[in-house]
């Protein structure tokens, strides 16, 4: 029976019942609250702007045939695509990274482990949409300026 | 392995049918294991027992350093949730019947929380984020002389919530628990919905902006393990939804 004081072994591994554990500070901001928000309702958005994306690009006239480099531009042509395209990305991306960061605080063991898987989350988020967004803005497919050669532009070009 | 039972012949004969089960029970002694470790144990017994009897034949008759909770064993205080057959449950209220006796029925501690010896965990994690909801009635102003009514419409509203034993099940079912631990968990939101949603009660603010917090309601991913979970059939998903529907509106 008094063995059961004395024996040493593995049991000094676990901490003594009743200490303290320690529980994160509190936080005490709206952040998570509007977080949760975000998902449902850039959700339900996502459902309209990706399911209409394939729609228009899988479905309507050729289907998968269609879509070439005159397709893509001339779909940019149009505020109205280059609209729905940056929606998509900036809510995807937006989206997608708050899911992934969700995952990161789940799993991750360590402090620093989580701090740099969130950091290369975040870098990963900011080159795609910050690329994403300007190749929409800046998209011109017939570029026109002296040192260009005009036998490398689509057929659809004036400048061909 | 038969037990010895004091009905007399007459009642017996052919009443309750009699079974032999393998219980396979995850045994851990900190003073003497590396690990947790399996072991089975064959025990004959009749269709109306539970779980709960089968590992008394175990503690009593084979191995009395068997180590786990139970004290009322009816389903009220609480103390025996374990992993059975994969699922959480009470000891006392799951049929051996019920659990496919014809295959080991596998009897593990509830997962999250540190086990101290065999069934036995730590519960104290559980306990610290009860607390932290704040479980008891807030009110300002004159105690008053007689009995705090309320209609039976207002105690409507939180009747669901009322019934929790404390048993632990939904918490230590909930994956997002098992990560890291830091989730206050179904049972700590259930608690404080109980308080939160009580016409009586004036500390609905305060209990709200604890599970605001980033270890709160918003780590909810609806599951629904605490639901299946709940030995006292608790709709916990839904009072989760319900305290984070309070905290976008503002509104109890
Ligand atoms: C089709 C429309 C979509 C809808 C309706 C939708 C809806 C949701 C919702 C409601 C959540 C939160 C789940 C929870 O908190 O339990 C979520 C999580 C997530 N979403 Fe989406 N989503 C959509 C598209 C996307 C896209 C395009 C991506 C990738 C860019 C994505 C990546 C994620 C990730 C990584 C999570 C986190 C998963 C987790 O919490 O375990 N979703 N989604
Ligand atoms: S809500 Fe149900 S499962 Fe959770 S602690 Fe209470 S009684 Fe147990
Ligand atoms: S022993 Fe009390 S609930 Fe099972």
């Amino acid at each position: 029976m008094t063995a059961v004081q004395s024996t040493p072994g593995p049991a000094q591994a676990i901490d003594a019942p009743r200490s303290p554990y320690r529980r994160s500070k509190p936080t005490r901001t709206n952040f998570e609250l509007y977080a949760w928000l975000f998902m449902r309702m850039s959700g339900v958005l996502l459902v309209v702007l990706v399911l209409g994306h394939l729609f228009v690009n899988l479905m309507l006239g050729d289907g998968i045939h269609q879509v070439d480099f005159a397709f893509v531009a001339g779909k940019w042509a149009s505020p109205f695509w280059k609209v729905w395209d940056l929606s998509m990305l900036w809510l995807a991306m937006l989206h997608g990274t708050n899911g992934v960061r969700t995952i990161i605080n789940d799993y991750a063991e360590r402090n620093g482990t989580r701090f740099w898987l969130k950091m290369a989350l975040y870098v990963a988020f900011a080159l795609t949409v910050v690329l994403g967004t300007l190749v929409i803005f800046t998209f011109d497919p017939c570029p026109i300026g002296a040192d260009i050669d005009a036998s490398a532009l689509p057929s659809f070009c004036p400048a061909r | 392995m038969a037990r010895e039972t004091d009905a007399t012949p007459e009642s017996t004969a052919g009443a309750i049918p009699s079974f032999d089960v393998t219980v396979r029970i995850r045994r851990y002694d900190p003073e003497q294991d590396e690990s947790p470790h399996w072991e089975d144990y064959k025990v004959s017994v009749h269709g109306t027992d539970r779980l709960l009897d089968a590992l008394h034949i175990i503690k009593w008759e084979q191995d009395g350093s068997l180590t786990f909770r139970r004290s009322c064993a009816h389903g009220v205080c609480g103390s025996d949730a374990m992993r059975i057959n994969g699922r959480n449950r009470l000891a006392c209220k799951a049929l051996l019947k019920d659990l496919d006796p014809s295959k080991p029925i596998t009897v593990e501690p509830i997962k999250g929380l540190p086990v101290e010896k065999d069934l036995v965990v730590d519960m104290e994690p559980f306990f610290q984020s009860y607390r932290e909801v704040m479980p008891f009635l807030i009110t300002s102003g004159h105690e008053p002389t007689k009995e705090r009514l309320q209609s039976a419409h207002d105690r409507e509203r939180f009747d669901d919530t009322t019934k929790c034993i404390l048993c632990a099940a939904c918490t230590s079912s909930c994956p997002v628990f098992w990560t890291d631990g830091q989730y206050f968990g179904p049972a700590a939101i259930v608690n404080a919905h109980r308080f939160i949603f009580d016409s009586r009660d004036e500390g609905a603010d305060l209990r709200l902006e604890v599970l605001n917090d980033r270890e709160g309601v918003w780590r909810c991913r609806t599951t629904f393990n605490c639901s299946e979970a709940c030995p006292r059939g608790i709709q916990v998903t839904k009072a989760i939804a319900e305290v984070k529907q309070a905290l976008l509106t503002r509104k109890v």
